[in-house]
């Protein structure tokens, strides 16, 4: 405990923010995870379940899961329908105490035990950002055929060439932010899907905020489906256009 | 400056460079071994980065990590996770 104790006393606080749609089986199992990494890390930290309405009694689960773990770890910020990535992040943001932000996926593709290594790597560069990555160092996925590898590295490629954002994934959720900076960043971008997530570096990289990177392994979708359809990769191509000629 | 911008701004320095030089504007009267060498130089350098593209985004895909440990690990942490959440009172 008295290692616990000392991260408790550097006064940072961590605010998860889960966004969440029909994560019924999810939630419990990534709730439970996050608790034991906090709990073995020691660091001060609080989840906030974002839930859009889900038909299948996600939110039900989440109040189970507020009665196990105390509401002052849970906190429940439901909507009523299906709204955007971005305002779902201003509205969980509105409570939240702690002064960073980790936004991650609530469907098990992202995993807690990257969070200390999140922390650290901020401390480390007094970074404004900390960006998971799956495309440098030991980072990697699970659960991808050749296509699917083909498609993410091209578009990654594409990427790189035509923005130059200075961070390696810039499609990928799995983040820390100052809070300050989340909220600047969010005022700014008006993307959806993909893209909302690379127009957040992308700007970042405009207003001039640090940007740390660790390797992180996805594995995808354990329970539900993924998607990747030609829709996605249409939108995608339209939002990258739209940065490389706006930004 | 757009990212947009900025690639027009380059791609123009470039081109009238080339033009310069090529339709010798200058009169700088390159030697002619040059002179062969610079009327097709925008296709190799285009030829060149598209094939310094694929060989990149395949030695990329080649060597993109399969995280099966991970997969692993997560498969055994979500049967400890529901064992302990039904200990807890969780109904699924």
């Amino acid at each position: 405990m008295a290692a616990s104790g000392n991260k408790r006393k550097s006064g940072d606080k961590y605010s998860v923010l889960l966004p969440t749609y029909n994560e019924r089986e999810n939630l419990p199992l990534i709730v439970w995870l996050l608790v034991r990494c906090f709990r073995d890390s020691g660091y001060n930290y609080e989840i906030i379940v974002i839930d859009d309405g889900s038909p299948d009694g996600t939110l039900e689960v989440a109040q189970q899961l507020q009665k196990i773990y105390g509401s002052d770890k849970i906190l429940l910020r439901p909507r009523a329908k299906k709204l955007g990535l971005g305002t779902a992040y201003v509205h969980g943001m509105q409570h939240a105490t702690g002064n960073f932000i980790i936004i991650m996926d609530a469907d098990l593709s992202h995993h807690p035990k990257f969070i200390p290594e999140f922390i650290r790597k901020q401390k480390e560069g007094s970074y404004d950002i900390v960006s998971g990555t799956r495309y440098s160092g030991n980072g990697g996925v699970y659960g991808w055929d050749l296509k699917r590898k083909l498609i993410s590295r091209g578009a990654n490629f594409v990427t790189q060439v035509l923005l130059r954002p200075g961070a390696s994934d810039l499609t990928g959720s799995f983040r820390l932010y100052r809070k300050d900076v989340l909220q600047k960043l969010v005022e700014r971008c008006v993307s959806k899907g993909y893209v909302f997530q690379m127009e957040m570096i992308v700007r970042a990289r405009q207003l001039n905020y640090t940007i740390g990177e660790v390797p992180i392994s996805f594995v995808d979708r354990v329970y539900g489906e993924s998607k990747l359809g030609g829709n996605e990769i249409v939108s995608f191509l339209k939002g990258l256009l739209t940065l490389f000629a706006t930004t | 400056m757009t990212k947009l911008a900025e690639w027009l701004l380059a791609l123009s320095v470039l081109g009238a460079a080339w033009v310069t030089l090529n339709f010798n504007l200058l009169g700088l009267d390159l030697p002619p071994p040059l002179q062969q060498l610079l009327w097709p130089l925008p296709v190799y350098l285009l030829v060149v980065f598209g094939c310094y593209s694929l060989a990149t985004i395949g030695y990329r895909v080649a060597t993109f990590n399969d995280c099966e440990d991970a997969a692993r690990e997560l498969q055994q942490q979500i049967s400890e996770a529901k064992r302990d959440l039904a200990l807890k009172g969780l109904k699924f």
